[in-house]
């Protein structure tokens, strides 16, 4: 799938969180997006998502722009987890086969998205309740997979995890990945954007400042606000 | 009751200010203010009601009751203000429900239609109306707002608004039919209400009062059903875009 943001701006309560950003995501692969708190983002993947709609500019899905996609059907082929997972009351089964279920499919193999995720079948019947915070992720992720996206977006799913949950979720959103699935991923975790990134997005202030291949902004940043940030100087600056 | 053995009666809203006084709670002003103002509308009401009583017109009496529906939608709708149309919806709602409630209840036999019974069963109707639509406006918009996050996850896998918001729904029309509920199950044991009680103080037998009051509890179970069922339904869509998606501006 090819997602392309023309010169895209999202305006709220008096300011741009987003200012006119152009990016192509074409190539399979797994892009994180980096900046600081308030850079937009997490406005950028709800944007692509369509849970909100850019104040200016266009998403084109595969060169058709989005406003002309059934929204439900997008949200499908883009699926979004965010930093919360917000499981619905219930067991893991009844979560996973949430997705498929609301467009009235039956018959949904569960087992198969969990295992999927990492997760045994003995979790299948679980209650939602007596799950730790990483695997609880992982059935956030499992219950979007069951959609059958052709993207993820994660918005900092590892955020409130510890390192071997972290690791765990790194690891499935690689193997996604390598299945032909195209991540998105919103971090504020530097290490974590370098393990795992193919792509880094750079958003400062609501503007894309570099889009480059991870390896070449980390070692090489272009800009002076990427280095500054890199060097966990950009607050000084800020102030 | 005598005129004089009313203004005798006046004489205990001296004790509520004695307290207000004595306890330096400062709300004599507003106890003297409120009841001048329900002297005033009540002998206004009495006045009003009086004439249409007498003249019997049906016209009349539909009139009323119209406007003590548009009084009641005004005052709900504060509930939920930041609402675009929340006037429309609440007073749509309790008109609905009064409308159903009371063709029923003439349908039945239950009542006539002649003012002196449709006007006291409307205002029953609609001030319990009025009350549990503005809880249920009330709490949707509470749970909307606290629940932002979660709805989008659910609008992320796919959900139109209305699976997003079904469990609000469900919160907003319970909430707003809890109290009606509640006091059903304490009906004459807790309280004594003031349909029974006003019908026992005009010597009607406690037999017949039991009979119009078991009516009166199931005409305000239809009509809080009604009217929260209705008032969430047509609101819930306003925080919403066509496009599936949460409104910001709330």
């Amino acid at each position: 799938m090819e997602i392309e943001l023309k010169n895209i701006s999202y305006f709220r309560d008096g300011k741009y969180i987003l200012k006119n950003v152009y990016f192509k995501f074409e190539k399979n692969g797994i892009y994180t997006v980096v900046g600081p708190s308030g850079a937009g983002k997490s406005t950028m993947l709800k944007l692509i998502n369509r849970l909100i709609e850019p104040t200016e500019g266009a998403i084109f899905i595969n060169g058709v722009e989005y406003k002309n996609i059934d929204v439900i059907l997008l949200r499908r082929k883009i699926g979004m987890v965010f930093q919360r997972p917000f499981l619905f009351e219930g067991t893991v089964k009844e979560n996973i086969e949430l997705g498929p279920s609301l467009r009235g499919e039956k018959n949904i193999d569960a087992l198969f998205y969990l295992e999927a995720v990492g997760l045994s079948k003995d979790y299948l019947f679980k209650d939602v309740n007596n799950l730790s915070g990483g695997e609880a992720q992982r059935v956030s992720i499992a219950r979007a997979l069951a959609n059958s996206p052709e993207v993820l977006l994660l918005d900092e799913p590892t955020s409130s995890l510890d390192p071997t949950s972290t690791s765990i979720i790194e690891e499935l959103i690689k193997r996604l990945n390598r299945e032909g699935i195209m991540v998105i991923l919103v971090t504020h975790n530097m290490e974590q954007a370098k393990r795992i990134g193919d792509y880094t997005l750079f958003l400062y202030k609501g503007e894309l400042i570099e889009a480059r291949k991870t390896w070449e902004f980390f070692e090489n940043p272009i800009s002076e606000v990427s280095k500054l940030f890199l060097e966990g100087k950009l607050k000084e600056m800020i102030e | 009751m005598s005129t004089s053995s009313l203004i005798f009666a006046s004489s205990l809203v001296l004790v509520a200010i004695f307290i207000s006084y004595y306890q330096k709670l400062g709300i004599e002003k507003e106890i003297i203010i409120g009841t001048a103002r329900a002297v005033l509308q009540l002998m206004i009401v009495g006045y009003i009601l009086h004439y249409i009583f007498s003249a019997s017109n049906a016209f009349f009496t539909l009139a009323m009751v119209a406007i003590m529906i548009l009084v009641a939608g005004h005052n709900a709708s504060k509930r939920g203000k930041e609402i675009p149309g929340i006037f429309y919806y609440v007073t749509f709602s309790i008109a609905v429900s009064a409308a159903v409630t009371l063709s029923l209840l003439v349908l039945f036999g239950n009542i006539k239609f002649e003012p002196q019974q449709v006007i006291p069963v409307s205002g029953m109707i609609i001030g319990n109306s009025m009350v549990a639509s503005g809880l249920s406006v009330s709490r949707l918009k509470d749970e909307i707002k606290n629940r932002q996050e979660e709805i989008e996850a659910y609008l992320a896998l796919g959900a139109t608004s209305r699976q997003a918001a079904q469990k609000v729904i469900k919160m907003s029309i319970k909430t707003g039919m809890m109290p009606t509920v509640d006091s059903m199950k304490t009906l004459g044991i807790v309280q004594l209400p003031g349909m029974m009680t006003g019908l026992i103080l005009g010597g009607v037998d406690p037999i017949t009062a039991v009979k119009y009051q078991i009516m009166v509890t199931f005409m305000l179970a239809s009509t809080v059903a009604i009217s929260c069922f209705t008032v969430t339904f047509l609101t819930y869509r306003t925080f919403f875009t066509k496009q599936h998606q949460l409104r910001q501006a709330f």
